[in-house]
C-alpha cells in the first residue's frame, strides 16, 4: 500500500509573536515545525505501515526550507517526502493549494491520503476535503481509528459526525483526516535523524507538475483574497474580584444564576 | 462570459440544513438570522436546503423566515456521507445558483463544505464569526485566525460565495407562527455513496461541551486528575459540565475531548468558571464569548481576572467546594 500523509509546515504557535501594527504573523520569532495534528497523521501512517506493510511517504507544499520538514519526518520513519514549492504558488488560498496538491498527488502512486485534522495557523480543515473532492476520491474527517480491511479497502471510525460515532468502510483510494486522538508521533532515532541530513526529496514546481497554471494556482488562481486584516480588540470585563468575603461573592453568583435558570433543581 | 455577467445570474442566499438525530440542528436558525440580513441587504431570496430520510420539521424552517425550503429525500441520508450529500447538494446548487451558501461549522459540516466548494470551483471561508454586504453586493466574510489574534475580511471573486459559520455564533431567528410555509419538494440526484458503507453508527450518549449552559473548567491550579471530582461536583450542582485547558490534557490529566480553547472546544455557555486557569491567550479563544465568565485563582495577577466578570482571589482547592455546598443548599430551599 502506498501511503501520502500531507504535512504543513508552520510556525510554533505557542511562541510565535504577532505583529499587531502590520497585521502579520511575525514567522521569524518562532521555530518552525511540523503541524501538531499532521503529526498524529504521520503517526497512522507508520503504525499502518508496521501493521499492513505500506511505502510512507511525506508530501508538503512550501517554501524550499520546509524541507526541514521532510527531514523531519524521515527521521521518525517516514520513507520518503516530495516538496511542493514554487514562488507561484504563493498566496494560495485552501482551493488554489488543493488543486496544487491534487495535481501533484495525482502523479505519484497512493492508495491512501492521510492529513490531520486542521492546521494550527490557517484551522480551515478544508485542504483535505477539497483535495478528495478533486481527486475524485471519498474522505473521512475526525478519524480517531483506522484498520486495513482487506485489498482495496480501508475501515474508519470517525469520532463525531451529527452527533454519532460512525464506522465506515470505504474503497481505496481514499483520504482520511485524523484527530490527535489517533496517536502521538515517534520520536526520531538518531539514525535516522544523521541519514535525514543527507536524504534527497524530489522538489516539484509549476512546470513539473501537469494541469497546473500561473491562473489556478497561487494568489491568481485563489477564489478568496482577504480584504482587510483587523486586530480585535481585547474584550476586558469589568472584574469585580472578591477576595475574602466567600458569602458576599456566594451571593453575588446567585443573583446572577438566578436570571439565568441555572442551578435549581 | 465575462466575470461580472456571470456573477449576475447568481442570486439569493441558501442556507444548508444539517439534521441531527431527526431533528434540524439550531445552527439552522442561527444562519436563518443572518442570511436573512443578507438577503435583504441584497433585495433577494432567502431558501433552504433539507437532506433527510423522512419528515424532520422543515415547516420550522419557514417559521424560522425561509421563503422556500427545499426538501430532498432519501432513504440513504439517514447516514451522514460526504460523497452522497456534496453530490446532491453540487447539483442542486447548479440548478438553482444561489449567490450565498451558508453552512454550519458542524463536525459533518466541516468535512461536507469544501467537498462541494471544490465540486464547484468556489471559493469557501472557513468559521466565520460575522457576514455582512458590502457596497457592491458582495459578501465580506469575517472570521479569526492565527489563535484568534487577528480577523481576516475576506471576500470571494467566484459565485456562489460559500462560507461555514460557527455554532452558537448568531442568535436564533425568532420563529414567526403565522408565516407562510413553502415547501418544495426536490428528487434527489444521487441515491446511494460511491465506495462507501457505513457500517455503524453509535450515539456518543453525551452531551457535548459546546452545549452545555455551565461549564467548570479546570487548568494548571488542579493537582492531580483525580482532583478534576471537585469539579464535577459543582458542575453536577448547576448542571453543567467539566473542562479543561490544555495544560491538563498535556499533562496526561484529562482527555482532549474536554479541551477548551484555541485547539480544543469553543464554548459559549451561560457561565464559565474557571478555576485555576491564568488566562493563556490560546485558552482564552476557546470562552471568552461566554455570557459570564467567572474566575477563581490563588495568584490576584493572573489575566484571567481581567476578562472575568466576577472573581475570587483563592484557592480553588477550597473556594469550589464551598460553591457546590452553598449552590446545593441553594436548590433544595428552591425546590
Amino acid at each position: 500500500m502506498n501511503i501520502i500523509v500531507l504535512i504543513k509546515e508552520v510556525p510554533d504557535m505557542e511562541k510565535v509573536r504577532f505583529d499587531s501594527s502590520r497585521g502579520v504573523v511575525d514567522r521569524s520569532s518562532a521555530p518552525a515545525e511540523i503541524n501538531p495534528f499532521d503529526e498524529s497523521a504521520l503517526q497512522a501512517a507508520l503504525e499502518l505501515k508496521e501493521r499492513c506493510g505500506a511505502r510512507v511517504r511525506v508530501l508538503t507544499m512550501g517554501p524550499p526550507q520546509a524541507k526541514r520538514s521532510l527531514q523531519d519526518a524521515y527521521a521518525r520513519g517516514a520513507d520518503g517526502g516530495i516538496l511542493i514549492t514554487d514562488r507561484a504558488f504563493g498566496g494560495s488560498d485552501t482551493m488554489a493549494t488543493s488543486r496544487t496538491l491534487a495535481a501533484a498527488i495525482g502523479q505519484e502512486d497512493y492508495d491512501l491520503i492521510l492529513c490531520g485534522e486542521k492546521s494550527v495557523d490557517g484551522d480551515t480543515a478544508q485542504v483535505g476535503a477539497e483535495t478528495a473532492e478533486l481527486l475524485g476520491i471519498p474522505h473521512a474527517y475526525y478519524a480517531d481509528s483506522i484498520e486495513e480491511a482487506g485489498a482495496g479497502s480501508i475501515r474508519v471510525g470517525i469520532e463525531n459526525i451529527c452527533g454519532d460515532r460512525q464506522v465506515r468502510l470505504m474503497k481505496l483510494p481514499a483520504l482520511v483526516s485524523v484527530t490527535k486522538n489517533i496517536g502521538k508521533l515517534r520520536l526520531p532515532t538518531v539514525k535516522r535523524k544523521l541519514e535525514s541530513i543527507t536524504k534527497e526529496f524530489p522538489s516539484k514546481g509549476l512546470s513539473e507538475i501537469s494541469g497546473l497554471t500561473k491562473d489556478n494556482t497561487g494568489f491568481q488562481g485563489s477564489p478568496t483574497k482577504v480584504a482587510k486584516i483587523e486586530i480585535p480588540k481585547v474584550q476586558k470585563r469589568q472584574s469585580e474580584i472578591f477576595r475574602e468575603d466567600f458569602e458576599a461573592f456566594a451571593a453575588r453568583l446567585k443573583d446572577e444564576f438566578a436570571e439565568r435558570g441555572i442551578g435549581k433543581a | 462570459m465575462s466575470t461580472e455577467a456571470r456573477t449576475k445570474e447568481y442570486s439569493g442566499v441558501l442556507i444548508l440544513a444539517e439534521t441531527e438525530h431527526g431533528k434540524i440542528h439550531k445552527v439552522a436558525y442561527e444562519l436563518l438570522g443572518k442570511g436573512r440580513q443578507i438577503a435583504e441587504a441584497c433585495g433577494e431570496q432567502l431558501s433552504c436546503l433539507v437532506l433527510t430520510p423522512e419528515a424532520c420539521g422543515s415547516e420550522e424552517l419557514c417559521r424560522r423566515g425561509a421563503d422556500t425550503v427545499y426538501e430532498m429525500r432519501a432513504a440513504a441520508f439517514a447516514q451522514p456521507e460526504e460523497t452522497l450529500f456534496a453530490q446532491n447538494i453540487t447539483a442542486f446548487i447548479r440548478e438553482k445558483k444561489p449567490a450565498v451558501v451558508l453552512i454550519g461549522a458542524t463536525h459533518f459540516g466541516r468535512s461536507l463544505a469544501p467537498r462541494i466548494a471544490a465540486a464547484l470551483g468556489t471559493g469557501l471561508t472557513a468559521d466565520c464569526t460575522e457576514l455582512c454586504v458590502d457596497e457592491e453586493g458582495n459578501l465580506e466574510q469575517i472570521r479569526p485566525a492565527f489563535s484568534d489574534n487577528i480577523l481576516a475580511h475576506i471576500k470571494t471573486v467566484t459565485r456562489p460565495q460559500m462560507a461555514t459559520v460557527r455554532y452558537k455564533e448568531f442568535a436564533e431567528a425568532a420563529p414567526d407562527p403565522a408565516a407562510q410555509i413553502h415547501i418544495e419538494e426536490i428528487a434527489p440526484y444521487q441515491h446511494e455513496p460511491l465506495g462507501v458503507q457505513i457500517e455503524e453508527i453509535r450515539s456518543i450518549g453525551e452531551l457535548a461541551i459546546t452545549d452545555a449552559e455551565v461549564v467548570v473548567a479546570g487548568g494548571r491550579g488542579i493537582r492531580k486528575s483525580e482532583d478534576l471530582a471537585i469539579l464535577q461536583e459543582l458542575a453536577d450542582v448547576l448542571g453543567g459540565q467539566v473542562g479543561v485547558s490544555r495544560a491538563l490534557v498535556d499533562a496526561g490529566m484529562a482527555s482532549s475531548s474536554i479541551q477548551i480553547g484555541y485547539s480544543g472546544s469553543r464554548v459559549k455557555p451561560k457561565v464559565y468558571i474557571a478555576c485555576g486557569i491564568s488566562g493563556a491567550p490560546q485558552h482564552l479563544a476557546g470562552m471568552k464569548e461566554s455570557d459570564r465568565i467567572i474566575a477563581i485563582n490563588s495568584d490576584p495577577s493572573a489575566p484571567i481576572f481581567s476578562i472575568s466578570d466576577y472573581g475570587f482571589v483563592g484557592d480553588l482547592y477550597e473556594i469550589v467546594p464551598r460553591l457546590t455546598e452553598y449552590f446545593s443548599k441553594e436548590g433544595s430551599h428552591e425546590v
